[in-house]
């Protein structure tokens, strides 16, 4: 008979559970089984009959297991008892469950532990040192008291709790316990065990015990610590939890990856789950060099699982994920760019851009008449259609999904006051955008225009009314995105160290210096066309101060060559 | 809302009447099967693929109600030994769509089952759904306490003119629709409900570009552990209680979803939307379909430079489009 025992908590699949059990005693592993007392009688004496024929194959007293209650802990307790007594040469007990699968050949675990004679692995930490406990409770797992169940009296549960602390209620943790927490699926020695199942004081910690929450992750945790003379604080078990709690599954899939991770047995194995079961409860080949377990591509999955539930992608809006207002993280996938007034002060701004950047530079996006996309293109990535309607439907989604589908590669665009304004908010609470504004700008246009100069006077009314409008926008909420604003005098008269800092924040492709500059339109008149709106009555302040004496005319003429900035 | 929710029971129960058992095979119903609910009219062509597919995720009964069919789907379904059968002769649209009948089989029938309530165009797709059953989901669900599974429809299309997709009976549709719109699907709150609204797609772009708002909700909570006391409001876009349509994470988290891939824009549509059109049966007047109609007439192709051609679910998760959520 072999040094190693085996407890199973079942009560579910019990086929799964004999099927297992049956694999442990063929390489002379003693098994006692403990069938959770819900299961009702005819199933259990059904399932006791249909292992008669395995005399190492025992059944303990049955017990109430419910989740996070005693239960559990009193059930290992029978169990354990009724392993030490049968079967005398017994050294390593080992607690699994029915949904827990060796993975590799038994005689491996038999001799790993073997040449471990001493060694109790048991996940075992102090409150401070763990970070996984559910609802908040660590310590106060140890001093309030749990009468509640939390997953069918959930709201019971938490008053209690809280009355406790409000009043200060605290239980005493009896004298030379320091309370300790871990994986309930541990592998213990005879000595370490019979010794915590034989304490003189067993009956005052039992009581102790019975109302702290989730005892079966402390009550052998605890007291082994007592005891034990070599404690390994790990599992031999692979059992990784979700953020709440609730244990991971393996699948047919998950074949290779529980292959390779060397460990002994994992959990929770899902039932039907054949192609598991059948390859890891046949006869496997010992592995030639002994190997320790390695579970870290599996960590990293389930950790990466968890992560995806409690974070997800920034910049995705979809049926599983669609955050309130202020709980989006990112509120966009990638960091993207947005011009004003550029076009407006330089000729072929877009073109110079894409050159110095490499980016994608789209025109005016929000164009009313459609988005005028890059390149002239009616569609982009996505499938997302430059018609206006469906753009001015929902235009942060709009944004979103544009930027969602060209994650990867950052997008420019024109923005102005002639464009709709429906994204303003949202593009200033976004931390991915960088928005550059020239202030005024659009008077440009209209200077070089042809209309007439009541016609301009209105539009340059409207313009500088709705710029003005979204500037108080971008201040209010514009703690997160990147703004920069420039009146257009200031701007002009150093436009290359502007779109430096712009270009250095982006990032290029090429990081040298600017070498050539964009070409600024011819400006002269400009101070004198201001000069006029004003005479009309009109108060064009958002370009500052330009002089009417035509100074910018003269002094933009430099630009017009390539400029080599230092 | 507890008396919206009181009224669709009730009157789900008025209606009950209408419906005429064919075919019942009901009780051979297991207390783990996972089933599947549907209400079709004139399905046969679609119905062998319809029915394999299920069958291969791991349904194992179907409740169908035929709506006064006369291409044969009542007899083909009849010979089924997994199907039971009802036969409606009475108005879909008094029926509030067929949701009426829909909620009085899933009362009767579906308590405390994982029920699938689909169209005989739809096909859930479900992270790892290559690998892994559908008791193997519903297991996990309720695992981890959950009662409902999100999914978006995706609209499937062909390269060319849809009238040229032909199908034939059997036939995967998207082998000759294998095409979607990976992003272009707008979402805003229904704030009545909570459940989320969706739109956007080959629909939206093509047939309702003047007019937004009109395009189909893609919004679908088709999945549910049933309780007789449940009912969908509106096909399967929302549901009452409704803490059942928060399929969504708020804080920035994604739950487990899935898609709906939706073989609606193949050759049948034509006849459908002629047929569907004079009996003004549908939702909006048939507004839908008579807008369909008009449209096919100049004989439009979804299909551009971005479509995206289907592959597996994991193409989709990567899209954004379906979320494995914390299922690994």
């Amino acid at each position: 008979m072999s040094s190693l025992g085996i407890i199973m908590l079942v009560h579910t699949a019990l086929d799964r559970a004999e099927q297992v059990a049956r694999h442990w005693t063929a390489s002379g592993c003693p098994v006692v089984i403990h069938v959770d007392r819900k299961v009702d009688k005819h199933t259990y004496s059904d399932f006791v009959s249909a292992c008669a024929d395995q005399p190492l194959i025992r059944f303990c007293d049955r017990h109430v297991c419910e989740w996070g209650g005693w239960g559990i802990v009193a059930a290992s307790q029978s169990a354990a008892t009724l392993m030490l007594d049968q079967f005398e040469d017994v050294r390593h007990v080992y607690l699994s469950s029915g949904a827990c699968l060796p993975l590799r050949p038994v005689e491996e675990l038999v001799r790993y532990l073997a040449d471990r004679p001493r060694v109790d692995f048991i996940e075992s930490a102090t409150t401070g040192d763990v970070t996984w406990t559910v609802g908040g409770l660590d310590l106060e797992r140890f001093t309030l008291r749990f009468p509640f169940s939390w997953r069918k009296q959930r709201w019971l549960f938490d008053l209690y709790v809280r009355l406790q602390r409000r009043l200060g209620m605290r239980r005493a943790i009896p004298d030379g316990l320091v309370p300790h927490m871990g994986s309930q699926w541990w592998c213990l020695t005879r000595q370490t065990l019979s010794a915590i199942l034989q304490d003189p004081r067993r009956q005052v910690y039992d009581r102790y015990f019975r109302q702290v929450w989730i005892p079966d992750e402390s009550y052998f945790q605890t007291l082994t610590r007592l005891y034990s003379t070599h404690i390994e604080s790990r599992s031999l078990t692979l059992s990784k939890f979700d953020h709440q709690g609730r244990p991971h599954v393996f699948y047919d899939d998950h074949l290779q990856l529980l292959r390779r991770s060397d460990c002994f047995v994992a959990r929770k194995i899902w039932p039907q789950a054949d192609r598991l079961f059948q390859t890891f409860l046949t006869g496997q080949a010992c592995a030639l060099k002994p190997a320790e377990p390695n579970p870290g591509k599996i960590d990293r999955i389930f950790a990466k699982a968890s992560e995806r539930r409690l974070r997800g992608r920034d910049g995705l809006y979809m049926q599983g994920r669609f955050p309130h207002y202020g709980s989006e993280y990112g509120l966009t996938a990638y960091p993207y760019s947005v011009f004003q007034g550029f076009a407006d002060v330089f000729e072929d701004f877009g073109d110079w851009l894409t050159d110095a950047t490499g980016a994608r530079v789209h025109g005016h996006l929000y164009h009313p008449g459609h988005a005028q996309f890059a390149e002239g293109q009616e569609m982009v990535n996505g499938a997302l259609s430059d018609c206006a309607a469906l753009r001015d439907y929902n235009p942060t989604a709009f944004l979103t999904n544009l930027i969602w589908n060209t994650r990867g590669e950052r997008q420019c665009f024109q923005f102005g006051p002639g464009d709709r304004q429906g994204i303003n908010e949202f593009l200033a609470r976004d931390k991915n955008a960088q928005i550059s504004i020239v202030t005024g700008a659009w008077a440009v246009p209209l200077f070089r225009s042809n209309m007439n100069f009541a016609d301009i006077r209105a539009e340059a009314a409207r313009l500088q009314q709705i710029e003005s409008k979204q500037l108080k926008i971008l201040e209010t909420y514009g703690a997160r995105a990147k703004i920069r604003v420039w009146s257009m005098a200031d701007f002009v008269e150093s436009p290359m160290e502007a779109l430096q800092a712009i270009l250095d924040e982006i990032g290029t492709a090429h990081p040298s210096h600017l070498s050539e500059a964009p070409k600024m339109v011819d400006l002269s008149g400009f101070g004198k066309f201001l000069q006029n709106l004003k005479n009309q009555g009109m108060h064009p302040y958002l370009m500052g101060d330009f002089p009417v004496d035509d100074v910018f005319g003269t002094q933009a003429k430099p630009f017009r060559k390539p400029y080599l900035v230092q | 809302m507890r008396l919206r929710r009181k009224r669709r029971l009730l009157r789900c129960l008025r209606k009950r009447h209408e419906l005429k058992p064919v075919h019942d095979n009901s009780a051979a119903i297991r207390p783990d099967d996972v089933l599947l609910v549907s209400v079709m009219r004139n399905e046969k062509i679609r119905l062998p693929y319809f029915l394999s597919y299920y069958r291969k995720l791991g349904v194992r009964h179907f409740l169908i109600i035929d709506n006064n069919s006369d291409d044969g789907t009542g007899e083909y379904l009849a010979a089924q030994p997994d199907v039971s059968l009802w036969h409606a002769t009475a108005s879909y649209k008094a029926a509030a769509f067929g949701v009426d009948w829909t909620n009085y089989l899933l009362r009767t029938y579906a308590h405390d089952h994982w029920v699938l309530t689909v169209d005989p165009d739809e096909f859930f797709v479900y992270p790892f759904c290559d690998t892994r059953p559908i008791n193997a989901l519903t297991d996990w669900l309720d695992i981890t306490g959950v009662r409902n599974f999100g999914t978006m429809l995706i609209d499937m299309y062909p390269e060319g003119p849809i009238e040229e997709a032909k199908y034939q009976p059997g036939q995967d549709p998207f082998e000759i629709a294998p095409w979607f719109d990976p992003g272009n699907y707008v979402i805003s709150r229904n704030p009545t409900y909570g459940n989320l609204w969706i739109q956007g797609g080959p629909r939206a772009r093509v047939f309702f570009q003047d007019n937004p708002a009109k395009a189909p909700a893609l919004n679908k909570i088709p999945l549910v552990k049933w309780h007789r006391r449940y009912a969908y409001v509106s096909s399967t876009h929302s549901l009452l209680p409704r803490g059942l349509n928060l399929v969504y994470d708020e804080d920035g988290g994604e739950k487990a979803s899935g898609v709906l891939l939706h073989a609606k824009l193949i050759d049948t549509l034509g006849d459908k939307a002629r047929e569907e059109m004079q009996r003004g049966e549908h939702f909006r007047a048939s507004g839908e379909y008579r807008a369909y109609a008009e449209q096919l007439q100049d004989r439009p192709v979804f299909w551009n430079a971005w479509s995206e051609k289907y592959l597996n679910w994991r193409q989709l998760e990567i899209l954004g489009l379906m979320s494995k959520g914390n299922w690994a």
